[in-house]
């Protein structure tokens, strides 16, 4: 019982988040996966029909779309590999980077539904529904697939903000002496040293005259300290924003390419 | 039972007492501890469990006699959807594992809490949340809905009544489904106690291993699915609509993927259940450790591959059919090697027919009329004669109420003293066993007679030559649900008038029993060092 005087753990488990966070990426994948089922199934029944409504897709919007994303895949590695060594300031530029390219695909993807809405082209409209069978569920298929996505997308961004505003507000480092008995400091000295291990200061000798030892500090935050478990957190943010973009990777070839 | 041990945990509160940040209900429901989390999600899931039981006590009412008897058709077909959703969703699915799986898993792999204990609350809030909108689409909308608990497609995308709501009240359990498995599995990698191999693990958390993986793998195919079925009503898409080109049939292959594998998400723990009360009232080390542990991945498995045997009558392939089919009858071996080495467990025991056991022993009878009426329904000729009727509801319930509610009971009896540190009135719990087993025999076997004798299932009025039967059944819901309020009398009695109990009534090997009843805060001082598999028995008494 911990009322009795024993310290409750404060220990976290980096190794179990990851676990947790790849545990839940399987799910998302099998989520698509449901939904990549479906296009299997239906582009096998009517592959002409695919492959003409393709043919309405704007490829370079796209391309365009897949060049950023993937340099936001990137710019998130770097961000991670920068908070590694301690490296505070360059990992908010590459995080900001990744959060302003997330945010340019959806506005792409804003103006590129807007088109086909435009041209009367979206679900249970009334000149989709003159299309043939298998255009209608290419275009189901395709505002449901790319519209959850975006919707990844989108919580994948303010994932990455609350990271962003955590590092930017990263508290100092708080640090904790355990309590040391007087009688273990019988006969010693206390020291602060320096860099190199050289005695900036030297206290005398503690003995039974002493009655109470205490130090304070004056805690000087460096600008490169991070602490571990933001380091942690970014990671498994980065490992979300790299099965969203790898869904994509999908998206992309099976909606625009198959003309 | 010694008065030495009482003395000494002379307080017995245990967690109860632990004084948190919040005070009264706040204590409960903002609470991160696991042990509090179970009991939270065992009231919500018995409370709902009771709702269900007077669902499914409407209906057995209604088909008294042919005919209109209590209420019009549209009723009914909402009070079986009801049932159904109510039963699976929020009581069968979550209830093993979240219950006592939340409360029981950490304790006996040596760990303090699970590995997300914050994740863990959240799942609860979920499940709750999921539950209000359950309810919602009861009251708001344009009538209950009334798809049955399937939600087929394109009845479900076309009824006017209010399935979005509760389609998406599905949606939500399935995610809180998710988390429970994602953070039983990682707790299990992660927590065990030093010295805790996997091969020293009890059997409980190794079927909740299993089943947490089916959680994670299965439950986001049903959620994709369900999501669907709502974009379908709101928007139109088409992708389930023959009109628009879309196929009702993928539907059920979608539902069936996530659907039949949640058969095993409810059996797997009751399994695991039954593998900790056998060898504890036999005294005896369990038979075919590693068998019975590799047989719940088995299960696991293989019971991913067989959705298709739901979808015989369909009109997929024939090639499909032959292969589901096939893959069905391989389930049935490592269901039976559990049941095998826990009877031989029981051979050359020192058997004390405690009301648990009792329990263990009901879920071995009826769990084994469920499955091998189940391979009946697998065999594909059979198949096609007693598709859609009573049949098939006489075997699901021999599996899931006869296999996972005994277990659930079962659990109930086997864990309450440790939960609660009182032990309930055990002439009462035998008696109410008794009613129950009676009236649940009376009330699902008739069934199978009627399904054989061409009864449709989901009917809400029938043939005279049917009435013997169904009347025998409905006779059995009542004595079944004399058992259940007896049962549940008992147990609410016990929490306050109870006789106290040590930390070891039964005489347990597993780490729950070495802890005080209830368990303290952090349910260890130290955290134990394993040098032994789970169940050995030497030195080990009543306390």
């Amino acid at each position: 019982m911990s009322a009795t005087g024993i310290a409750v753990e404060q220990h976290k488990d980096y190794i179990g988040a990851k676990i947790g966070m790849w545990l839940f990426l399987f799910t998302e994948l099998l989520l698509f996966g449901g939904m990549f089922l479906l296009y299997s199934v239906y582009r096998s029944k009517h592959p002409a029909e695919f492959h003409n409504a393709a043919a309405e897709l704007d490829t370079i919007v796209g391309t365009l779309n897949t060049i950023i994303l993937l340099t936001s895949s990137l710019t998130m590695a770097l961000s991670i590999a920068a908070i590694h060594r301690g490296n505070k300031r360059l990992c908010m530029i590459l995080l900001a980077i990744t959060i302003v390219l997330g945010t340019c695909f959806l506005v792409n993807k804003y103006f590129e539904w807007g088109a086909k809405f435009s041209h009367g082209i979206y679900p249970n409209s009334e000149y989709l529904l003159s299309f043939e069978k298998g255009e209608i569920l290419f275009f189901g298929l395709y505002f449901t697939m790319t519209g959850l996505h975006g919707l990844h997308v989108l919580v994948g961004i303010i994932v990455l903000t609350v990271m962003l505003t955590k590092i930017i507000n990263r508290p100092h480092r708080g640090v904790v002496f355990e309590g040391v008995g007087m009688e273990k400091l019988q006969g010693a000295h206390l020291a602060v040293l320096g860099e190199r291990d050289e005695r900036v200061w030297e206290s005398e000798a503690i003995d039974e005259t002493v009655r109470s030892v205490a130090i304070s500090f004056k805690y000087l935050p460096v600008g490169k300290r991070i602490r571990v478990e933001e380091y942690a957190n970014l990671e498994t943010s980065g490992l979300y924003w790299h099965l969203v973009d790898i869904i994509w990777i999908f998206l992309f070839p099976l909606f625009y390419l198959i003309t | 039972m010694g008065n030495r041990a009482i003395a000494e945990h002379a307080p017995a509160a245990g967690f109860y007492e632990e004084k948190g940040r919040f005070s009264g209900l706040f204590a409960w429901i903002f609470s991160t501890d696991h042990k509090r989390i179970g009991l939270l999600y065992m009231i919500s899931i018995l409370i709902l469990f009771s709702v269900g039981v007077v669902f499914g006590f409407l209906m057995r009412l209604e088909l008294v006699s042919p005919g209109k008897t209590i209420m019009e058709p549209q009723t009914y077909n909402s009070i079986f959807t009801l049932h159904g959703v109510i039963m699976i969703f929020l009581f069968i699915i979550p209830g093993l594992p979240a219950a006592f799986g939340n409360f029981f898993l950490p304790i006996q792999i040596g760990a303090r809490d699970v590995a997300f204990p914050r994740l863990n609350l959240l799942s609860w809030w979920l499940y709750i949340s999921g539950v209000v909108f359950a309810l919602l689409a009861l009251f708001t909308g344009s009538g209950p809905p009334d798809t049955g608990w399937t939600f087929y497609a394109p009845y479900s995308t076309q009824t006017g009544t209010n399935v979005s709501l509760a389609v998406f009240a599905a949606f939500i359990l399935g995610f809180s489904s998710i988390l429970t498995g994602l953070n039983f599995v990682t707790t299990i990698h992660r927590l065990r106690a030093p010295g805790m191999s996997w091969f020293r693990m009890p059997l409980f958390p190794w079927s909740l291993y299993a089943t947490g993986w089916v959680q994670l793998l299965a439950t986001p195919i049903i959620g994709i699915t369900l999501l669907l079925v709502i974009f379908e009503r709101l928007f139109g898409v088409g992708v389930f609509d023959p009109l628009k080109g879309g196929d009702p049939i993928l539907y059920q292959h979608l539902f069936w993927i996530y659907s039949h594998p949640a058969v095993y998400i409810m059996i797997l723990p009751a399994m695991g259940v039954i593998s900790e009360i056998i060898p504890v009232h036999a005294h005896r080390t369990i038979f075919g450790y590693r068998f019975i542990a590799y047989s719940s991945l088995a299960i696991a498995g293989l019971g991913s591959l067989v959705w298709g045997h739901h979808m015989f009558v369909s009109g997929q392939s024939y090639t499909a059919d032959v292969v589901f089919s096939l893959l069905t009858f391989l389930v049935a071996i490592p269901s039976a090697i559990k049941v095998f080495n826990w009877v031989s467990t029981l051979y050359k025991g020192s058997i004390v027919m405690e009301t648990p056991l009792l329990y263990a022993l009901s879920f071995i009878f009826l769990f084994s009329i469920g499955g091998l009426s189940g391979l009946m329904q697998g065999a594909l000729s059979v198949n096609v004669h007693i598709h859609d009727t009573a049949f098939i509801v006489g075997h699901f319930h021999y599996v899931m109420f006869g296999g996972t509610g005994f277990g659930f009971f079962g659990a109930l009896h086997h864990w309450f003293p440790k939960m609660f540190g009182r032990m309930y009135n055990k002439t009462h719990s035998r008696i109410a066993w008794f009613f129950l087993f009676v009236g649940f025999n009376m009330l699902y076997f008739p069934m199978f007679i009627l399904g054989w004798m061409g009864m449709p299932r989901r009917y809400y009025d029938y043939l005279p030559q049917f009435h013997t039967w169904h009347l025998m059944s409905t006779i059995g819901s009542w004595i079944l649900i004399s058992g259940l309020i007896l049962m549940f009398a008992n147990l609410i009695r016990s929490l306050r008038k109870g006789e106290r109990v040590g930390s070891d009534p039964w005489g347990g090997s597993t780490l729950e029993w070495s802890i005080s009843s209830p368990p303290p805060k952090e349910n260890f001082e130290e955290i134990p060092r394993i040098d032994h598999g789970p169940y050995e028995f030497k030195g080990a008494s009543k306390e």
